[in-house]
């Protein structure tokens, strides 16, 4: 909390992300006051551009593009969130092991995952999702966007266990006999919990990514509410020819508003990782 | 001699097992999915357009050989194997009886100089005002940059493109807003012109995406280089900033960019796909367009396969480049 | 012998500002010498005490966060005296490796791996020389064929030369413009033995080759005794005792400079080697009263509350301890002043 409290004080691009990404958080808020069911077609007029009664006008559906946009926020915040936790924790079992164990395994890990760096993702998973084309529900689609993400991570926490495995508290911890999982969480842990976080928000970043690219080519579940699937219909009522732009503007901005805000905070902490400044706080503190 | 065998031949056998997996991956997915590929693909073209019988058939059985019905899975395994060392990615069925192959020809060359332009310019780009950003943090061009930087970098490709083709061919129509080129094929001034004038935006696009990555790892690399033991000395002897620049600072800092950019050529060439399809640029990410709204797996199968071998393939060229770069690579 | 550096009550401190916390580490903190021309002056003292701190002074060649807040620095050139606090960039350019060269610590890493030994001579001779690639490379074999290094190392690259060659080569590179005034920091240091020897050797010959002046640092204080004429002790980032080389090592007056002299192995003598207990303080907050009172085995109770003047006990040894004043009564410091 206090680390919360000094980078928003004295990181101006932290400050700005907190910002962006409360917004983002608020919209997505507002989805469970909608006056309308989230599927709910030909709830209000079709075509209307922004006006006092439709703030940011309806779609070719019929829905209201504000409150659609409320779900489309909070569906992708969640798809990306699961996507997350799957690809972290992929990455950093097979990270962490492989760095700790060392030897043949953490050969065998590091020549998979440098492989797997280099296979472009986003042809197999369109050959997936075509195939699966229409029963890719929403938990499916966070599950496979997750299991995409978890060789880079994996690199960098292999290589963060390999650093903290030549410190100078591990080799205290192991002469004085604690077990392997005890020095991990007691005293590795709180190092690796500042870089779990920048690397969640990288985690973020690509499955947001992901996720739009993927609805966009109409390979998710196209019923859901998506910022993705948003863009999808936009493009499908062709928005774009017929002058109706307000339908494609609120989902891109969007967008731009949760990715830029995860970025922002990423920077703001990787600041504060840094050795050099982290350093000169600690000692104070000491 | 000690560079073939520590530097060389490894490389190799990292690009084969590269591939290895790849078409393993591209093999089980078809087959994972609970989804029979085969008749859902078969009912879906004759929903939407009669074939002839024979057709029919042929694609049944190519459908057939590709995911496999025949013999055990091994078997398919070995016959995918061979398809794929031949070289033959089989018929499109969405435009039968033309071959894949034949498909993917029409749009690679589109592709090739898209992504090579986007790659080249991106490098070189990237690194050189990313250098110049890290040894000048504090000049004002410096943090304009970076704040476009900072808003570029982590929207996805789709987003920068889309917003791109709104903003200059929607709003200020100084680019069309689709297509390769306009007019007939020809040695014509004008038609290279009109094939500049439609790449311009979908390389912009791609260039930003990859720049702005570029930019922020030349960047912190230079941050680091700075206070290098051999920066700070060549900087007490006094030698001039460009010296130090090119001679000291450029020169390491290309050691890790070559090797990353052997590991990122695949989210390039990812965004390369994706804006193609947003421009509806004639290259191979619109062919797999077509091949998605035409559920044309044999198509989407065929340039996923290109794909990983041809990442696979420019990043083990990129990386063979390496001890070019690096003596303590080339000399030991 | 003329003076060739005065050095006037310098403090250098660095001033660093995270997150609000405002931190300063007083690194050089109230410093004064005069080094001579021709002589080699040696400045020893533990790690962390200040000595890389106060030579990046010395030649000007400090940058934020580090900053002098007080005092001058001088560089007498003959007729001419050169504030070297208050030159700009250009004309410390144009002092430095022909009039005033520095030879780093940690040769290891000092040189551009990727750049072949010629070309870095090159790099840095073309930056004060109008010199072809030809002639620069004719005056790098030949200077590096008196000093008797070997004519491979020219094409070679870093890492294919050993630690000690890589050092000696380093010498070279500072030297080879003749500069009159050379700065050398801990250059022994990760060398074995007999590699130490050889460029504890080299310097001398370069030394005496022109008659340059040489102001060396290392906490090694064997390496002192073998090169260096005059050595200042410094402790927390202030000088604690300075003499000639002989008067230093055979009669310390300071407890310090008496510990770092006895924490060094006797062969002779086979005398258990005492090291000097506790740590060097933090510079941040360092110690009220004389700041080696913590450790000080001899410190009475006006030690830890009263700064000690320098006294000097002739014109070339001044110390500054409280035991000492008392012992001998005399305050020296205010008549020189």
């Amino acid at each position: 909390m206090v680390i919360f409290r000094d980078l928003l004080r004295f990181s101006p691009s932290f400050r700005i992300g907190v910002i962006l990404l409360s917004l983002a958080l608020i919209m997505a808020a507002l989805s469970f006051v909608s006056p309308y069911a989230p599927d709910d077609r030909r709830a209000v007029p079709r075509n209307r551009p922004p006006s006092q009664e439709y703030l940011l006008g309806t779609t070719s559906t019929g829905q209201d593009v504000f409150w659609m946009l409320t779900f489309a926020v909070r569906n992708t915040l969640v798809i990306a969130g699961v996507a997350v936790v799957i690809g972290r924790g992929i990455g950093v079992l097979l990270g962490m092991t492989a760095g700790y164990l060392g030897g043949w395994f953490d050969r065998t890990v590091s020549t998979f995952v440098d492989s797997f760096i280099v296979i472009p993702r986003l042809p197999l998973v369109i050959l997936l999702a075509s195939i699966l084309r229409g029963q890719l529900s929403m938990l499916g689609l966070a599950v496979l966007i997750g299991l995409l993400d978890w060789a880079y991570p994996s690199k960098r926490y292999r290589a963060q266990a390999l650093s903290l495995r030549e410190r100078e508290f591990t080799h205290t911890g192991v002469f004085s006999g604690m077990s392997t999982f005890k020095i991990v969480t007691r005293e590795h842990l709180p190092f690796l919990i500042p870089f779990l976080l920048a690397d969640v928000v990288s985690g973020f970043l690509f499955a947001i990514g992901f996720e739009v690219t993927l609805s966009v080519l109409g390979l998710t579940d196209l019923t859901a509410q998506t910022i993705g699937t948003m863009l999808y219909w936009g493009n499908y009522y062709q928005a774009l020819l017929s002058n109706r732009t307000w339908m494609l503007i609120p989902p891109v901005v969007a967008t731009i508003v949760v990715v830029v805000g995860f970025y922002l905070i990423s920077i703001g902490l990787s600041v504060y990782l840094d050795p050099r400044t982290r350093l000169a706080r600690l000692r104070v503190k000491g | 001699m000690t560079l073939l065998k520590t530097y060389i031949i490894p490389r190799i056998l990292q690009w084969a097992l590269v591939i290895f997996i790849g078409v393993t991956l591209t093999f089980l997915i078809p087959r994972l999915s609970p989804i029979n590929p085969v008749e859902q693909a078969v009912s879906r073209l004759t929903a939407f357009q009669t074939l002839s019988p024979e057709a029919t058939i042929a694609l049944r059985e190519s459908l057939e050989d590709l995911y496999g019905l025949k013999g055990s899975l091994f078997d398919q395994y070995i016959a995918f194997w061979k398809r794929v060392l031949s070289g033959d990615l089989g018929p499109s069925f969405s435009s039968f009886p033309m071959s894949v192959n034949a498909m993917i020809a029409n749009g690679i060359w589109w592709s090739i100089g898209l992504l090579g332009t986007a790659v080249v310019l991106s490098w070189v780009l990237g690194i050189f005002l990313g250098t110049l950003a890290g040894y000048f943090p504090n000049r004002l061009w410096t943090r304009v940059m970076e704040s476009i930087v900072i808003v570029v970098y982590p929207v996805p490709y789709f987003i920068i493109a889309f917003t791109l083709l709104m903003l200059f061919a929607y709003y200020l129509p100084i680019f069309p807003l689709v297509g390769g080129a306009s007019g007939t094929p020809s040695f014509s001034l004008g038609y290279f012109g009109s094939i500049l004038r439609h790449s311009f935006l979908p390389a912009i696009s791609v260039i930003i995406g990859a720049t702005a990555f570029r930019f922020l790892m030349a960047k912190a690399l230079t941050t680091s280089e700075r206070t290098s033991d051999y920066v700070t000395y060549a900087e007490i002897a006094a030698l001039p900033k460009r010296k130090i620049l090119g001679v000291f600072i450029i020169r390491n800092t290309m050691l890790p960019q070559v090797t990353d950019l052997a590991l990122s050529l695949g989210a390039i060439f990812e965004g390369a796909l994706i804006t193609e399809i947003v421009f509806s640029y004639p290259g191979i990410g619109s062919t797999l367009y077509n091949g998605i709204i035409s559920a044309d797996y044999n198509l989407i199968m065929g340039i996923t396969l290109l794909s990983i071998i041809g990442v696979a393939t420019a990043s083990l060229l990129v990386d063979l480049t390496y001890p070019l770069f690096d003596p303590r690579v080339r000399l030991r | 012998m003329g003076n060739l550096v005065e050095v006037e009550n310098l403090r250098a401190y660095y001033i660093t500002q995270a997150y609000g916390v405002k931190r300063t580490v007083r690194a050089v903190d109230g410093i004064s010498m005069t080094i001579r021309e021709g002589e080699i002056y040696g400045i020893a003292g533990e790690s962390g005490c200040g000595k890389s701190t106060l030579l990046r002074v010395l030649m000007a060649a400090h940058k934020p966060p580090l900053t002098v807040v007080e005092g001058t620095v001088k560089y007498v050139f003959g007729e001419m005296v050169v504030n070297a606090l208050e030159m700009s960039e250009q004309e410390i350019s144009d002092l430095r490796w022909k009039e005033i060269s520095y030879v780093p610590q940690g040769s290891m890493h000092v040189l551009n791996p990727v750049r072949r030994i010629q070309d870095q001579f090159h790099d840095f001779i073309s930056a004060h020389r109008q010199v072809s690639k030809r002639e620069s490379r004719e005056m790098t074999r030949k200077y590096l064929t008196e000093l008797g290094l070997p004519e491979s190392v020219l094409t070679a690259y870093p890492h294919q030369l050993s630690g000690g060659m890589r050092q000696r080569v380093t010498i070279a590179l500072a030297t080879i413009l003749w500069p009159r005034l050379i700065f050398v920091d801990e250059p022994t240091t990760a060398l074995d033995v007999v590699v130490q020897r050889g460029v504890i050797q080299l310097l001398k010959d370069v030394q005496e080759r022109e008659g340059s002046t040489i102001v060396l640092i290392t906490h090694d204080l064997g390496v002192h005794a073998n090169l260096a004429e005059r050595i200042a002790v410094l402790y927390a980032g202030q000088i604690v005792e300075e003499a000639d080389a002989r008067t230093i090592l055979k009669t310390p007056r300071h407890p310090y400079t008496h510990y770092l002299i006895h924490s060094l192995p006797d062969l002779d003598e086979r005398v258990e080697r005492e090291s000097i207990p506790g740590r060097p303080p933090a510079l941040d907050n360092p110690p009220s009263g004389c700041r080696f009172h913590p450790r000080c085995p001899l410190a009475i109770e006006k030690c830890k509350n009263l700064e000690p003047q320098m006294v000097y006990l002739n014109s070339n040894h001044r110390v500054a301890c409280h035991l000492v004043t008392e012992e001998i009564g005399l305050v020296h410091d205010a008549e020189k002043r």
